[in-house]
């Protein structure tokens, strides 16, 4: 068993906080995203958990035993560089031995579990090589494998992915949820990439100037966003927002229509609705075509909409021009309301 | 390439012209380094006889006489044991001094750190061996005087500035990452220095330590002011240049050029690298 | 331990030895330099200043490094340019161009004796085209101009490598992007190297200069080797204040001096080639 959990961690460097009470738990084998860009504190709460930085303040429990003031290698922990840090001066063997030679284990237990993680990460070829010889892929795989071999509670990585190209990294995204599916080992997992967050986690955590902004499975965080930052952060091209006033009664006036919403309040919300929630209809925004850009299975258009610019996905059969003029609907289950003063959602 | 192929002619001839006067400089260059060196040379392999005659040959006659002559000269090869264990010395004790505080500076953001670097640059912006003159006097007090341990601690300090800078700019080469994940994979600060930091900035730190050597080696005032029955090679031949046969002169001259020869090729690989961050 | 604790540790050493060894030998200096066995005294400085071998020596030291310093660092700045586009045989020319690197002073000035000593190869090869029929005495006191162009030339030979290995260095932290934008804007190669090349080099430059000056200042085994007595220079004055005159007070206010020279020089040139904030590569 190996829950992971935060409480109350913050992280201060001189008069810039990094990390405002971070609480956060996370289940036994569960794959957890935190999710960000960069500078929002993110990589700074894995490398607290990791023991390579040291909280401010908090504690950080793993497993029902609080870790936060041990070295790294007492912590039950493995973890995977974004640069890799394989062992230059060590063979690919040795690299993933590391470990467990540090352990003391017996020769042959050693070889047992290097030759097993090597043919898990399908490198069992390249045992004898040296880094400087292997691939950015390759070399990824030597960096998971070592991780692995290391058969810890908890594996954490930190951006794993980026360094490698755009065909690689879909590839080795779906393999390295298989493998870690198999190995049962609670996941912590980096990123500000959305697709790899969205494709991979079971729960996202998406992470904001050092707050946990919203903790839920990709799908919410997706379709409920729970605060402004999320449903423009996440989705590509994000979430849309137009200006709405109230109109009494559960009904808003969103660029000069009346459309339904929440009942109460009676100052202005943020009304939203994602691109693809978008239909052309007889009745519905009056929209000025800005630009088309037609991505092959459908047509991203831009266009103004009382004073705002506002995307739209459409058919991509439909024909559309710079200039037109369009009439658009949201599909009205898909839409949702942002609280402009406090940035949250609004049921 | 295509692009010279359809040039017009007198294009084309400036280019070639260009392109001789950059490979003649270049070797201009060259002869303006080597040929005072195979002067040396020459000097070196006659015997003392040529040396001393008019006009010189342009060719060695590979003749022993003067290296013999060096060698046999009273208090000469005691200087050249001097020389060398006083070069060893600098090179142990400012490699073992200087680099913990390479790796402090690479590694570790403290208070003071500008103040560090400050007073490691300002030390190469003196003229270190004007500090041996008091040193004299408190070796004297301390029974350093006239041994190779106290010169050694002076040439340690023209040293350290270099033995820092240059493990700084080693340490910083070699990605703090590959310490971090030493210590996920079960290493303490300490293993993870020896098993992973270690291997890799062995060869850096060994051109760093000949570093040392050559700038001891080649130390003559402070050697000439501290010692005066252990004379180091520079400092001997210094104080034999009024009274010193010519072909002794010549010879000690390439003793004391051969060592750096092999050297400066030994390092060659990290001299830039070295001066890269250094001079930061 | 205290992990907080682990980068002071770490530069004590250092610290401490250069407490030892270049403060405190420092402090030291400016006592003797002050005092004449009892107090406070600037007679020291009044003496040495007043000896009739200073200004000649004070003269000579700043002319050598007047001419020497600056044909350097047109010459280093040209080789470093040379071989920053060279390919082919890129590293054996660096090799030796920068062996003179690990070459003394002494050394050099040894070198440079052979061919300017009066059986020496420059008279050798004088007579050998004809120029001359007996062989000349370069290195005497009839000839002050050829021991200083001698000496002048050993160091050029000598401590050009030192600022060649800063400026490629320095060049080598150059993105090749800048050259390739300015050219594509249409800079000449030589717009190029003032309006490229040398701004971003300051910083190397600064280090160049300062060492090299520095150097310069202590300029003595070289003069030893060639000029002898002919040709006093600083250093050369302050080493026989303590060894033939055996006066350490004398030789400590004149070290002083020379201390102050490279210091008012390196203040100079770090003001001229100041980097201004933020234009950091």
């Amino acid at each position: 068993m190996a829950e992971i959990q935060i409480k109350n961690i913050a992280k201060t460097f001189g008069d810039y906080t990094a990390l405002h009470d971070i609480n956060l738990t996370i289940a036994d084998q569960e794959f957890m995203v935190l999710l960000g860009a960069s500078g929002c504190g993110k990589s700074t709460l894995l490398r607290i958990i990791a023991g390579l930085e040291t909280a401010s303040s908090g504690e950080v429990w793993i497993g029902g035993r609080r870790i936060d003031h041990l070295s790294p290698k007492d912590r039950g922990i493995a973890m995977v560089f974004q640069n890799y840090a394989v062992f230059p001066h060590l063979t690919v063997f040795e690299n993933i031995g590391f470990g467990l030679r540090m352990q003391k284990l017996p020769n042959d237990e050693v070889t047992r579990r290097v030759e097993r993680t090597a043919s898990l990460m399908h490198i069992e070829q390249l045992l004898k090589r040296y880094s400087g010889e292997l691939s950015g892929g390759q070399r990824q795989r030597v960096a998971v494998a070592r991780a692995l071999a290391m058969e810890p509670d908890v594996i954490l990585m930190d951006e794993p992915l980026s360094n490698l190209d755009a065909l690689l990294r879909m590839e080795m995204r779906a393999e390295l949820k298989g493998v870690l599916a198999e190995s049962k080992t609670t996941a912590i997992y980096v990123t500000h990439d959305q697709v790899e967050a969205m494709s991979m986690a079971d729960r996202i955590s998406v992470m904001y100037e050092g707050n946990i902004v919203q903790a839920a499975s990709p799908i919410e965080v997706y379709r409920n966003p729970a605060a402004e930052f999320v449903a423009g952060f996440i989705g590509n091209p994000p979430m849309n927002f137009l200006r709405a006033t109230p109109a009494g009664d559960g009904k808003w006036t969103v660029a000069g229509q009346n459309v339904d919403g929440p009942t109460s309040g009676s100052s202005p919300l943020q009304f939203a609705i994602r691109p693809e929630d978008m239909r052309l209809a007889d009745s519905g925004f009056s929209a000025t075509v800005k630009v088309v850009e037609p991505l092959g299975a459908h047509l991203l258009v831009t266009c103004e909409v009382d004073g705002t610019l506002l995307r739209a996905i459409l058919d991509s059969d439909l024909s559309v021009n710079r200039g037109d003029q369009l009439t658009l609907a949201p599909q009205s289950d898909r839409v949702r309301w942002f609280d402009p003063e406090t940035t949250l959602a609004v049921a | 390439m295509n692009d010279v192929a359809a040039a017009p002619e007198p294009v084309r001839s400036t280019r070639k012209t260009g392109r001789f006067v950059y490979i003649a400089s270049v070797g201009l260059l060259c002869a303006w380094v080597l040929v005072p060196l195979y002067f040396l040379l020459i000097n070196t392999l006659s015997s003392p006889e040529t040396v001393n005659s008019f006009p010189k040959p342009f060719i060695p006659e590979f003749d022993m006489g003067s290296m013999s002559f060096f060698a046999g000269y009273g208090g000469m090869l005691s200087a050249l044991k001097n020389s060398i264990v006083v070069a060893v010395m600098t090179m142990i004790l400012s490699i073992s001094i200087g680099a913990p505080a390479g790796y402090a500076l690479s590694r570790f953001d403290f208070r003071g750190k500008e103040l560090f670097r400050m007073l490691i640059l300002l030390t190469r912006a003196f003229p270190l061996p004007l500090l041996a003159l008091p040193l004299a006097v408190l070796f004297i007090r301390t029974g350093l005087d006239d041994t190779a341990f106290g010169l050694a601690l002076v040439h340690t300090t023209l040293a350290i500035p270099f033995a820092v800078l240059i493990t700084f700019s080693l340490f910083s080469g070699i990605p703090i990452e590959l310490e971090e994940a030493a210590w996920t994979l079960g290493c303490t600060r300490l293993t993870a220095f020896t098993k992973v930091v270690l291997p890799l900035i062995l060869p850096g730190i060994t051109a760093s330590a000949i570093f040392a050597f050559v700038i001891s080696w080649n130390e003559v005032f402070a050697a000439a002011v501290l010692t005066i029955e252990n004379r180091t090679l520079t400092a001997f031949l210094l104080v034999k240049l009024s009274e010193a046969p010519l072909h002794l002169k010549f010879a000690g001259g390439f003793i004391l050029v051969v060592p750096a020869l092999v050297f400066i090729f030994a390092v060659r690989k990290y001299l830039f690298a070295m001066w890269g961050i250094a001079n930061r | 331990m205290n992990p907080r604790l682990l980068p002071y540790l770490l530069i004590l050493p250092v610290t401490l030895f250069l407490g030892v060894f270049f403060i405190y030998p420092f402090v030291l200096v400016s006592q003797q330099a002050f005092s004449t066995g009892g107090g406070f005294t600037l007679d020291n400085f009044r003496d040495v200043v007043s000896y009739w071998k200073f200004p000649i020596s004070f003269k000579n030291t700043m002319l050598l490094a007047a001419i020497v310093v600056p044909l350097q660092l047109v010459l280093s700045l040209l080789m470093a340019t040379m071989v920053s586009k060279m390919e082919k045989g890129r590293d054996l020319v660096l090799y030796v161009w920068t062996i003179p690197l690990g070459i003394s002073d002494l050394a050099a000035g040894i070198i440079w004796l052979a061919i300017f000593e009066q059986s020496g190869f420059l008279n050798s090869m004088m007579s050998g085209l004809g120029l001359i029929d007996q062989p000349v005495n370069f290195l005497s006191y009839q000839n002050p101009l050829i021991i200083f162009v001698a000496i002048a030339l050993a160091e050029i030979w000598r401590a050009t490598a030192i600022m060649l290995v800063i400026l490629v260095a320095g060049i080598g932290l150059i993105p090749k992007e800048y050259y390739e934008a300015a050219e594509v804007f249409g800079a000449s190669p030589w717009k190029r190297f003032t309006k490229i090349t040398l701004p971003m080099l300051r910083p190397s430059l600064q280090t160049a200069l300062v060492l090299r000056v520095v150097l310069a200042f202590e300029v003595f085994a070289v003069v030893a080797a060639l000029g002898g007595t002919l040709f006093p220079v600083l250093m050369g004055e302050i080493y026989s204040y303590q060894f033939d005159l055996m006066n350490n007070n004398a030789a400590a206010a004149l070290a002083l001096i020379v201390l102050a020279i490279s210091i008012f020089f390196t203040l100079i040139i770090l003001r001229v080639l100041r980097v201004p904030k933020g234009a950091t590569i």
